[in-house]
């Protein structure tokens, strides 16, 4: 019985390694993933020149100009937009099902709403050009596919994400709070004013900043409702280019320098992202 | 014993890796069997047809492996030279550079210019059309229709179709930042169908009901008048040898200029050539 016990503890120390040995593969798959795509992409931007590739207008990587400003601003753009639409509507939600609806409504809702995330961004582009679409087109002018119609499908896009987080972070707000405040004699909507947001406020930024990342991230759906064109929008109407649609229009037939140019636009999107994420886990561990 | 459980669960799933990954290995052996395979590397407005033909081919001859693999025109001329490929798919010309390599002319395409039916304009000069694209003519009043602004509809940089519509239109001009870009045939067409200020271009075989397409100098872009070479945005493709093909190489090329070859070809949209 001893022996059998020693050999059970010595299967168990073998499958901690192997466990751990997985666990470090998927860091170090990822790191792969990020050297390759830097190794790939950097002897473009130092051939063209940080400030030439970022600040450039001109692309046409088949005739040797590579400026992305165009897709930065496009990809900022667009995000912003999705911000102002999606932020007030996710935390309107959030706050109304975290301290207004009744329980078992919240309870149904939550799960209900998180299941939009699952919903695939092909369905929400294809939604967009065949509803979205023609009405910007008939209603506002110029050929509907636009920084409009992208930042709206996002801003749809982000809130699950938003919703969800908020109601965590407004959740985790002790109720002693609450019931103070109201002792006190302040009305519901002042506690959730004045105290119960300020507590949840650094959960709140994180749902935002994910959502962000999540809008500056998305591909197909923006790549079906945008229109794709180059040049730098000057109003809401014009089609717009993302950094992420750039990529994933052209790789397809991309060799040699323009591969690479892709990279490189692989690179800016991975250095925004990061630090939009950063900052994220930043005020998130600032409790 | 609790943990003996987990164990012998554990044990059965490295099993089950194991065995995977032996699959996996075995898979990886097969390619050597193969002993006869042929290449094609070349453009990617020839690659969806030559896989085409190379999939019916294979079923004729059991044991040969084709390869079709895209990279452009100028890639696929380049693996031929360098012998990489054993034939390079070119949906343009040969350069006086590339003149030595043997072509075979495999089939028409043309390509369509695509408005919607409810545009009035049915033809458009060759020049009118290249103003259009460049941006510098930006509303269908120029053209003698209501005053609206033209949405142009082009395809991603790299693609086959608007390469060669950069040569046989645009000249030395660019296409304008200005124009939507979509990433298929089938998108430009679906967007050209919905919207009626809308013009693009596509593949000629992929013309339907829902987009007109119209007539450039005058000559509308029928079968005819592509083969007649009287339609002017007509591009050749071909499949590029070093020399004059012999042996499998041959055969499969005769397939493709058989009569079954060329039907093929005309049901998937192209111009045969006889």
């Amino acid at each position: 019985m001893e022996f059998n016990k020693l050999v059970i503890m010595g299967k168990e120390k073998l499958i901690e390694k192997v466990l751990m040995l997985l666990a470090f593969s998927a860091i170090g798959s990822l790191l792969l993933i990020t050297i390759f795509i830097f190794s790939e992409g950097l002897p473009i931007i130092i051939k063209t020149g940080v400030g030439n590739f970022i600040f450039g207008a001109h692309w046409a990587p088949t005739k040797g100009h590579y400026g992305i400003l165009a897709m930065i601003l496009s990809s900022l753009y667009v995000t912003i937009g999705a911000m102002i639409f999606g932020v007030p509507l996710a935390l309107a939600c959030a706050i109304t099902l975290a301290e207004f609806a009744p329980v078992h409504l919240t309870r149904f809702l939550k799960p209900t709403i998180e299941l939009l995330a699952g919903i695939p961004s092909v369905v929400y582009g294809f939604l967009g050009v065949v509803l979205l679409v023609p009405l910007i087109r008939e209603y506002l002018g110029g050929p509907g596919l636009s920084l409009l119609a992208a930042a709206l499908i996002l801003g749809i896009m982000i809130l699950p994400t938003v919703i969800s987080i908020s109601i965590d972070a407004i959740n985790a707000v002790p109720n002693i709070y609450r019931e103070g405040s109201i002792a006190l004699g302040a009305t519901q909507w002042q506690t959730v004013r004045k105290l119960v947001l300020p507590a949840a406020r650094s959960g709140i930024i994180t749902a935002i900043i994910l959502g962000m990342g999540r809008a500056i991230g998305e591909t197909m759906a923006v790549i079906m409702v945008a229109g794709n064109a180059l040049k730098i929008p000057t109003s809401v109407l014009d089609p717009v280019r993302t950094l992420t649609a750039n990529i994933a229009l052209e790789l397809g037939y991309a060799s040699g320098a323009h591969r690479e140019a892709l990279f490189a636009t692989g690179i800016v999107l991975f250095i925004i992202i990061m630090i939009l994420n950063t900052t994220a886990t930043l005020i998130a561990g600032r409790k | 014993m609790k943990n003996f459980i987990k164990w012998s669960k554990g044990r059965k799933l490295i099993k089950k890796f194991v065995l995977l990954g032996l699959i996996l290995l075995l898979g990886c052996g097969q390619r050597d069997s193969q002993s006869q395979t042929l290449t094609i590397a070349g453009s990617t407005s020839v690659q969806p047809f030559a896989e085409k033909l190379a999939e019916v081919y294979m079923q004729h001859r059991p044991g040969l492996l084709i390869n079709v693999q895209g990279g452009g025109s100028s890639a696929g001329i380049m693996a031929v030279q360098q012998r990489a490929a054993d034939i390079g798919a070119s949906s343009r010309e040969l350069n006086d550079l590339e003149k030595s390599l043997y072509e075979t002319v495999i089939a028409w395409d043309g390509i369509a210019i695509i408005v919607n039916p409810a545009c009035k304009l049915d033809d458009l000069s060759l020049i009118n059309l290249q103003q259009i694209f460049e941006g510098k003519i930006v509303d269908w009043s120029a053209l003698g229709l209501a005053r609206h602004g033209i949405h142009v509809i082009t395809r991603e940089e790299g693609s086959g179709t608007r390469t060669a519509f950069e040569e046989l239109v645009m000249k030395k001009t660019e296409i304008s930042q200005n124009a939507l870009v979509q990433d298929s045939n089938g998108a430009v067409r679906e967007i050209v169908a919905n919207d009626p200020y809308a013009i693009g271009y596509i593949s000629c075989g992929l013309v339907n009901q829902q987009v007109k397409a119209l007539a450039i100098d005058g000559v509308s872009p029928t079968s005819k008048n592509i083969k007649k070479n009287a339609y002017k945005l007509t591009r050749r493709f071909l499949f590029v040898t070093l020399k004059e093909p012999e042996g499998q190489v041959k055969e499969f090329d005769d397939f493709v200029l058989s009569q079954k070859g060329q039907m093929l070809l005309e049901k998937e949209g192209l111009i045969g050539i006889q």
